[in-house]
């Protein structure tokens, strides 16, 4: 059965006064109001987030949130994947109308992050770590530090060019009024800010956000019939790396990428040439290149070209993360994988406003941890 | 407190060790010191904005110590903050690498002490 995109929505991404469960209402609620249904038509809900009990003190927000949108007693469920429990979210949400175990599927992702310290909030996303990497310090950033280095090293690569992934997803950001930053910076400023793990800078890094997105899904046909303006879902995978990072036949090959992305592609008929949009987990801008040639765009050890190129401008040849990205909308963990999710559907109907790129077929890569866990999701606009 | 990497019955060698083989689910039956033993700098970095309990700048490396016929790859810090790509060094014991008592972690949950690697002059 083929799965449809009926509706997408977001909140404001930034520093937010609203706590987890408002935020994810505010998601939730945009996206039911907007969508030609009834609230009672939801049979399944999801809720992607990776750590509300670490940091706001807050479990159980699938139940709190189905009963908050008046879902009762639509089967509720948390979905955590660390950094990926957005994806992880629309796979659920895609098996669930795929199974026939549902016919109207709401996906909500969000996280609340800011009130903690950059410190606490670090510590929080190493808790994912290994016990022998977490007793040393390792946070993720020093893993973005450690592998970009290797990068830059091996495939004699100019440092200019992550700091033209940092200034290209700035300037898609600035057309995205969801944005946590609607700012262009420039190579000298990117290239003069503090190291954070060194050869990486703060404008290397993402943001951290509050924030949440929303997705509902249904079957094809019956999105058919509700209204022209869905996306199908065509393909689909996830995929699992290694827990310790350093265990890693190839510290520059992202596993989990290359699986997910063969298994999308193979579900959907399609390949690397056939993506007209694609968003990329930027958290760190090393991992634009990563991705770009785990998915097949580029060649290993070539994904830097393209950026040098304007390949990946939102005017070039494949257009990457017009919604300006983790590094300049934000990532509040598990609201992310369903941003991305937004984007890519907002782009396949004619919704994007000044971001909006011809495109017919979209694809959305949300990592979790440093590569650990993956899932790629093609959509296709409506025929 | 050892520096062990663990093989298994066909010689695959991971540091840390697994319930099973992550290469091809046997148990892992041998370890093997890592010690006293010198390894090369990968690729390092020195990591700012650190969480709590963990000293800033923190220098860490990935090192790769040869064992027998194939090699083993451990993170760790780096006892200098003047490190490079393709460095010797050798692991040197610390009683604790950050304080267990102040980040997210049950302190009790898992061991703090281990192993910095040192670059030999």
């Amino acid at each position: 059965m083929e799965v449809a995109v009926l509706e997408a929505s977001m909140t404001k991404f930034g520093q937010r006064d609203a706590w987890l469960r408002d935020l994810l209402a505010e998601a939730g609620e945009a996206c039911l109001s907007d969508a030609p249904i009834d609230n009672d038509d939801v049979e399944h809900l999801y809720v992607s987030n990776m750590a509300s009990g670490e940091f706001e003190g807050q479990t159980g927000v699938m139940n709190w949130l189905a009963h908050d949108l008046g879902l009762l007693p639509a089967y509720s469920e948390r979905v955590d994947q660390t950094s990926s429990s957005g994806g992880a979210g629309i796979y659920e949400a895609w098996q669930s109308i795929a199974s026939g175990a549902s016919d109207m599927t709401l996906l909500v992702g969000g996280e609340k992050m800011t009130h903690k310290t950059t410190p606490e909030a670090t510590d929080v996303i190493a808790s994912i770590t290994h016990p022998d990497e977490y007793k040393h310090g390792v946070t993720l950033p020093s893993f973005a530090g450690l592998t970009a280095r290797h990068y830059l090293e091996r495939f004699d690569a100019p440092r200019e060019s992550l700091a033209k992934v940092a200034v290209k997803n700035h300037k898609n950001g600035v057309d995205n009024p969801h944005a946590q930053f609607q700012k262009e910076i420039t190579m000298e400023k990117a290239l003069d800010s503090p190291i954070v793990a060194d050869p990486l800078r703060l404008y290397d890094f993402c943001p951290i956000t509050d924030g949440s997105a929303a997705m509902l899904f249904t079957t094809e046909e019956r999105a058919a019939e509700l209204t022209d303006d869905y996306a199908v879902i065509s393909g689909i995978g996830g995929a699992t790396d290694t827990h310790v990072v350093h265990e890693r036949d190839d510290p520059t090959i992202m596993g989990g990428v290359v699986e997910s992305s063969q298994q999308a592609y193979e579900m959907a008929g399609l390949g690397p040439d056939d993506l007209d949009v694609a968003e990329l987990h930027d958290m760190f801008t090393i991992l634009e290149f990563l991705q770009l040639e785990g998915i097949g765009v580029a060649d290993q050890g070539t994904a830097w070209e393209l950026a040098m190129e304007g390949y990946t401008d939102k005017d070039g040849e494949l257009p990457i993360n017009t919604s300006g990205g983790l590094k300049s909308k934000g990532h509040p963990l598990g609201a992310s994988g369903v941003a991305q999710g937004v984007e890519i559907y907002e782009q396949l109907v004619g919704e994007a406003g000044p971001r909006q790129v011809e495109a017919d077929v979209g694809l959305a890569c949300n990592v979790g941890g440093f590569g650990n866990c993956v899932i790629t999701t093609i959509m296709e606009a409506a025929q | 407190m050892t520096f062990d990497a663990h093989r298994c019955a066909n010689g695959h060698v991971t540091y840390p060790g697994h319930t099973l083989c992550p290469e091809c689910g046997e148990k892992q039956t041998e370890t093997i010191d890592l010690s006293d033993r010198r390894g090369e700098v990968v690729t390092w970095t020195h990591s700012t904005a650190t969480p709590p309990g963990v000293r800033e700048p923190n220098t860490l490396a990935i090192v790769e110590f040869d064992v027998e016929d194939t090699f083993v790859r451990a993170i760790g810090q780096v006892t200098t903050d003047d490190v490079e790509t393709g460095d010797i060094v050798e692991p040197v014991y610390v009683e604790e690498l950050r304080d267990p008592d102040v980040g997210i972690k049950e302190p009790a949950s898992q061991d703090w002490d281990g192993y910095r690697f040192q670059p030999i002059q």
